[in-house]
């Protein structure tokens, strides 16, 4: 059977007090992390994604944020550990890598001493094994010339390589959770291929458990074990990658699917949109707040549906939509391929 | 003049250069090396077609385009529009001109001045090119908002009230306005969600079928490119690699560059990802 979970998140639910209102940026997100899996959150902007790996982390305590439900790392509750508790675990225990190479580390400072520095906050070494350390990561990380480049400033390197130097840094105390923020998104394609590579095969070969936060599901689909979509909050399905990619039941995640352009396939004529905006958080629509860009809305969507199995063959694989499987089947295929209905006024041009 | 359909391109760049020079002292410059930025590129972009321009970071996609524009004085080469030199001539010869040629940017965030709104941000092309004033100019602009997927009622609004899609579609109805025959779209949809990246690109589709626009489509993402385009040049280091029909570049690439480009975009297809990596592996 699957290993015990490492990391357990559950029903976790992160609020924000503005002058407008509070903001429920995430609103009852559970999910398990088991050692060497990857699990990809996939959203919009605001769809609250970030906000869940920072919360996981203990990054978004502040005076204005209500923060409820738990987040287990092998029996201690992350949500609840003290300031200093936390400063133990992090980096030790579970690491993050930020989407921005390029304000994530400081510039005044070499690379190579700022590594050094969080690796002499846990562990009692010497500045010189420390730097000796620091060589042995870079060149894991796929950094050339790693003697020399640990005395570099960080203007001196690239963006790929400062992205790699913050995997090297994450992975400095060997920790068994990794949180990637958009690794990639800052990164030329080529880079990014390189980067993904290098997860990957530090999954493989340190056994990393990485939760992984994008939008782009072309990445999702080269590294993912599980995905869950999230949308305005809430996470709207869950699945296997094969799951999530062949057999997709939530109506959002059809039109993630169907927008995407696709180089190893003829183009279609036009690109299948999903209409619309995001909703604000501070005015969402009663039930599913998907409604109104959905083309499939029907008298039970006012009603938001848990996020349950309603495959009888995939016990987990959950979505929140009303309609049944048959008709999910049928309502996704939009020429051929998985996609979104296009909305009337495009039909008619 | 000249509108029988073997007259020149629309847009012919001829051996278009952009050096930076990198100087170094303190009282005396002196120029020690060069950027290399645009190095020698041609293309050219027939009435009504798109071209895409796809590179990396630095490649000097966007350096090229402002170079076209005369946004920065290229270093040397040739841009004719409607057979017409361009390159090198004065700011106020420019000036009509701009007219036919407009510009979408990529940030959408900084590309509208947030102090005014968005009647004024549409119609000011309108006004200083003497176009139209008064209610005639207010009765285009809330024309040209509905085209692009907004409503008229938000002519008097601010730019921090719209999303970022929402502010992309303030963007293209200002270069619009002027009804131009030549749009250079530097990256318009890379900082946008991608449910509203498709919204976007569709637009710009529909509004090239009824306006007859030209697109010089500048962008990183090679699979956007393909599709919007009917013709791709892949740039690299300053230099425009391969050249040809959109999928003849996808689909039969002959340039090393190109093909090791293609090779990075990650395809979202679980299956077919796999089997890519596996046939790398071994």
């Amino acid at each position: 059977m699957s290993p015990e979970p490492l990391l357990s998140v559950s029903d976790l639910r992160v609020g924000f007090a503005t002058e407008e209102g509070v903001v429920q940026a995430v609103d009852g997100i559970s999910f398990d992390l088991r050692p060497g899996e990857v699990v990809a959150i996939v959203g919009e902007s605001g769809s609250g994604k970030s906000v869940t790996a920072q919360t996981i982390i203990g990054l978004t305590r502040a005076n204005n944020a209500r923060i409820e439900g738990s987040v287990m790392l092998e029996g201690e509750d992350l949500l609840s550990a003290s300031d200093s508790d936390l400063r133990r675990l992090r980096g030790e225990r579970i690491a993050m890598v930020f989407q921005d190479p390029m304000t994530s580390f400081n510039p005044v400072y070499r690379i190579g001493d700022q590594i050094v520095e969080a690796i002499r906050a846990h562990r009692e070494t010497s500045k010189g094994d420390g730097r000796q350390r620091v060589v042995e990561l870079f060149e894991a990380v796929g950094i050339p010339n790693a003697e020399r480049r640990v005395d570099d400033y960080p203007h001196e390197f690239s963006g790929g390589m400062r992205q790699r130097a913050m995997i090297a840094m994450a992975l400095a105390l060997e920790p068994e959770v990794l949180i990637a923020d958009e690794p990639t998104t800052a990164l030329d394609v080529t880079i990014q291929a390189q980067i993904l590579d290098l997860l990957e095969q530090l999954n493989r070969e340190r056994n990393l458990a990485t939760i992984l936060i994008t939008h782009d599901l072309g990445v999702v689909a080269e590294v993912a074990d599980r995905v869950l979509v999230m949308y305005a909050g809430k996470v709207v399905e869950e699945g296997t990658l094969d799951e999530i990619f062949y057999d997709p039941q939530h109506p959002y995640t059809w039109g993630l699917l169907g927008s995407l352009t696709r180089i190893d396939r003829p183009r279609p004529h036009r690109l299948p949109q999903i209409a619309g905006s995001p909703p604000s958080l501070l005015d969402l629509p009663d039930g599913c707040p998907f409604r109104p860009r959905c083309p499939h809305e029907f008298s039970k969507c006012p009603q938001y549906p848990g996020l349950e199995a309603r495959l009888p063959e995939a016990a987990d694989h959950r979505d929140r939509c009303w309609l049944t499987p048959e008709e999910k089947k049928a309502k996704r295929m939009v020429e051929g391929q998985i996609g979104l209905e296009p909305p009337p006024e495009v039909r008619q041009a | 003049m000249n509108d029988s359909a073997s007259g020149p391109p629309l847009l012919e760049v001829t051996d278009l250069v952009k050096h930076f020079p990198i100087k170094r002292g303190i009282l005396i410059d002196r120029e020690v090396d060069k950027v290399r930025a645009v190095d020698g590129v041609s293309f050219r972009v027939e009435q009504g077609e798109t071209l895409g321009l796809v590179g990396e970071s630095g490649s000097g996609k966007s350096t090229a385009c402002r170079a076209v524009l005369q946004l920065i004085k290229p270093t040397s080469g040739s841009v004719r529009f409607e057979g017409r030199e361009i390159s090198g001539i004065g700011r106020r010869e420019m000036r009509p001109l701009r007219r036919e040629m407009q510009m979408i940017f990529q940030d959408p965030y900084a590309s509208l001045n947030p102090r005014k709104r968005i009647g004024q941000i549409v119609g000011d092309p309108l006004k200083r090119q003497g176009i139209a004033s008064g209610s005639e100019l207010r009765r285009q602009v809330q024309e040209l908002l509905e085209r692009v997927g907004l409503s008229s009622e938000h002519y008097n609004r601010f730019p921090h009230e719209f999303s970022g899609g929402q502010r992309q579609r303030i963007g293209i109805a200002r270069a619009l306005s002027l009804k131009p025959k030549l749009v250079i779209c530097d990256e318009p949809v890379s900082a946008l969600d991608v449910s509203i990246q498709a919204q976007i690109v569709n637009l710009l589709d529909d509004l090239q079928d009824e306006f007859g626009l030209a697109y010089l489509f500048v962008a990183h993402d090679i699979g956007v490119v393909r599709h919007i385009s009917d013709r791709i040049a892949v740039m690299n280091e300053g230099k425009i690699v391969e050249q040809g029909s959109a999928d003849q570049v996808c689909e039969n690439p002959q340039d090393g560059y190109t093909k090791k480009l293609l090779a990075a975009v990650p395809i979202p297809d679980p299956r077919e990802s796999r089997e890519r990596h596996s046939g790398s592996v071994q």
